[in-house]
């Protein structure tokens, strides 16, 4: 039997799993959950507001502590593996990036539309030219078909990114989906190919499994799942099947799983279940990140939140558009 | 009036200006023979290929719209205005004169030299800032504008940190918030979306209530409908603590770009309206425009 490729875990559990605890992590969780990922063998380490650097806001959530502190504090636990930054152009700008690289980072995930990956031509460049690893991130990937997508990774390719992330950000792709995305950017682009994925109609593990079948060597994850929506992908889970599967991954299984429950299970605020709003989250193909914030819409509003998550999804909104949830609550509200 | 650049944002200034009632259009000014030269031509407009120094050299031209870029504007065509005593009402993020939003400072810049236009979103949500600081205060405003992806031109692609950050200081400089932050988004979706701005506000003064402070936003809106006619309300203020939430909608004049294009419409509808009362100052003066 053929040697199978190494597969990069990649986790996003002090990144995406912010949305979950309401961008409230401290200093010592976040020391405490990078230093056991490390330990554990995990490569890439994401850690930032929920929606990128400089996500703080009315419209995100406020973080209760500065990213900048928590990447201090998660740099002085990590030894081996690489730490990383989400940046959305539009929220984040290159001077937070700057700030990012001075409290540690070592790499950024640049994200974008997946049809408007031009925009993240400038970050990459500055993420290169500080000697950073950089990665274009291309979100909401079920709103393209396979061949734009390539377009758009080769874009990405041209200002230096060293892989593709493809993101299913609102959990709405079934594993054909997630196999015929990596392939089209496989054949387009001579970087490696990663996939993050949602849980919100119960597939993240199965359609992570699909991407690497298909040939992508980075897979985001989360310990618990923590993250928006229904959650990320197991990261505990996903090394377990990986490991089954023959693929190596470097990662410490056991330890993974000890991580898990010691570290993230006492801070978390919910259960990560697929919850109604999560499913239709996935269901209608709603930016996950949108998800608590609905909620809280819903309750002031006096309306069914499935209902606001329909309508965003019919209107076709993308990742950092939760300003319109109160748009949609509002125009809901008049029509009752 | 001269307009420098004669790409899209140019072409829509010209039809723009062609309605204006203290302005004329004296020049068209371009570096090559492009689309925009010919389509001011076959109108009857005096175009160049010379850029700026066709401007330069016309005596009668008394204001020029740069249209052009950042880096042209500080390089080349700020400094040769400046020089030949021509006015700058500056389109690009060059932001090298005092920013200007027509309804909230336009009086304070009358004799000012060189005055920028700040950014589309800052044109959209500044007003609101500032009709909310002036009753209640601000402690911080955040803004989020959402434009088409179709009417996001290459410039903005290319340096989306550009908008974010002269937006930001604008929101604190003009608006008269503390602190002020701004994001963009691009949505591709079809057919394409109007431009859209939510505006939230930490009120210093939540007290004043929220007619009050409905009051003094009904009345900057009516002052920027003057000159921005697409836009309107969509969802009006709401108080919670003391945070105000508007959310405002700009739908185009279809000058010469597409209506939902709202964003370019309304940097360009402010251009004008500041260059007619510069005009107006400049004939009451008796010097001619």
């Amino acid at each position: 039997m053929m040697a199978k490729q190494k597969i990069n875990l990649v986790d996003t559990t002090l990144r995406d799993g912010s949305h979950a605890v309401k961008h409230s992590f401290t200093r010592e969780q976040a020391a405490a959950i990078a230093g056991g990922l490390d330990k554990c063998g995990v490569s890439l380490i994401e850690l930032s507001h929920g929606d990128g650097l400089g996500g703080s806001s009315y419209t995100y959530g406020f973080s209760a502590n500065s990213e900048f502190e928590l990447l201090k504090a998660a740099a002085s636990q990590t030894e081996r593996a690489k730490l990383a930054v989400l940046l959305l152009p539009g929220i984040g700008t290159i001077e937070d990036l700057k700030r990012a690289h001075d409290c540690g980072a070592r790499a950024v995930r640049v994200a974008t539309h997946v049809t408007e990956g031009d925009v993240s031509a400038q970050h990459i460049a500055t993420a290169k030219s500080m000697d950073m690893m950089a990665v274009g991130f291309l979100m909401m990937a079920h709103m393209a078909p396979p061949g734009q997508i390539a377009e758009e990774a080769c874009k990405m390719e041209s200002y230096g990114a060293d892989y593709i992330n493809l993101a299913d950000s609102a959990g709405y792709l079934l594993p054909e989906g997630f196999s015929e995305r990596v392939e089209a950017v496989r054949s387009a682009v001579r970087i490696p190919v990663g996939f993050h994925a949602h849980n919100n109609l119960g597939l993240a593990v199965a359609n992570s499994l699909a991407a690497v079948r298909s040939g992508a060597s980075y897979i985001d994850g989360t310990l618990r799942g923590l993250g928006a929506g229904a959650g990320n992908t197991q990261l505990e889970v996903l090394a377990g099947v990986l490991q089954r599967c023959g693929y190596e991954t470097g990662a410490d299984f056991y330890g993974l799983q000890d991580h898990a429950e010691n570290t993230v299970n006492p801070l978390m605020l919910r259960p990560q279940v697929i919850d109604n709003g999560s499913l239709m989250l996935g269901y209608a193909g709603v930016y996950s990140s949108f998800l608590l914030h609905v909620y809280d819409a819903a309750e002031r509003y006096g309306l069914e939140p499935r209902d606001i998550l329909v309508e965003l999804g019919r209107r076709k909104m993308v990742g950092g558009q939760e300003d319109m949830i109160i748009d949609v609550a509002y125009g809901l509200k008049q029509k009752k | 009036m001269a307009v420098i650049g004669p790409g899209n944002i140019g072409s829509d200034l010209m039809y723009k200006i062609f309605r204006g009632k203290y302005l004329e259009m004296g020049l068209m000014a371009g570096i090559v023979e492009s689309e925009g030269i010919k389509r001011a031509a076959s109108h009857g407009v005096a175009v160049s290929i010379e850029g700026v120094k066709a401007v330069a050299s016309r005596e009668d031209i008394r204001i020029a719209f740069d249209a052009t870029s950042a880096s042209a504007h500080l390089r080349f065509n700020g400094p040769a205005l400046k020089e030949a005593g021509i006015v700058s009402v500056d389109l690009t993020p060059a932001a090298v004169g005092p920013y200007c939003v027509p309804c909230v400072n336009l009086d304070q810049l009358r004799q000012e030299p060189d005055i920028n236009m700040v950014t589309c979103g800052g044109q959209a949500t500044i007003p609101i800032v500032h009709a909310i600081a002036r009753v209640a205060g601000a402690a911080y405003a955040e803004i989020v504008a959402c434009i088409s992806s179709k009417s996001a031109g290459p410039g903005t692609r290319a340096n989306m940190d550009e908008f974010t950050e002269t937006t930001s200081k604008a929101l604190e400089v003009v608006g008269g918030a503390d602190k002020g932050k701004a994001i963009i988004v691009l949505n591709p979706a079809e057919p394409p979306l109007m431009m859209t701005n939510t505006i939230l506000v930490r009120a210093k003064n939540p007290s004043v209530g929220i007619e009050r402070i409905t009051a003094s936003i009904n009345e900057i809106v009516d002052e920027l409908k003057a000159y921005v006619p697409g836009y309107r309300l969509r969802v009006p203020p709401v108080l919670e603590g003391d945070k105000v939430t508007t959310i405002v909608q700009v739908e185009g004049q279809g000058d010469f770009l597409p209506a939902y294009s709202g964003n370019l419409d309304i940097i360009n509808a402010a251009a004008v309206a500041a260059a007619e009362k510069i005009a107006q100052r400049m004939l009451a003066e008796g010097s001619g425009v």
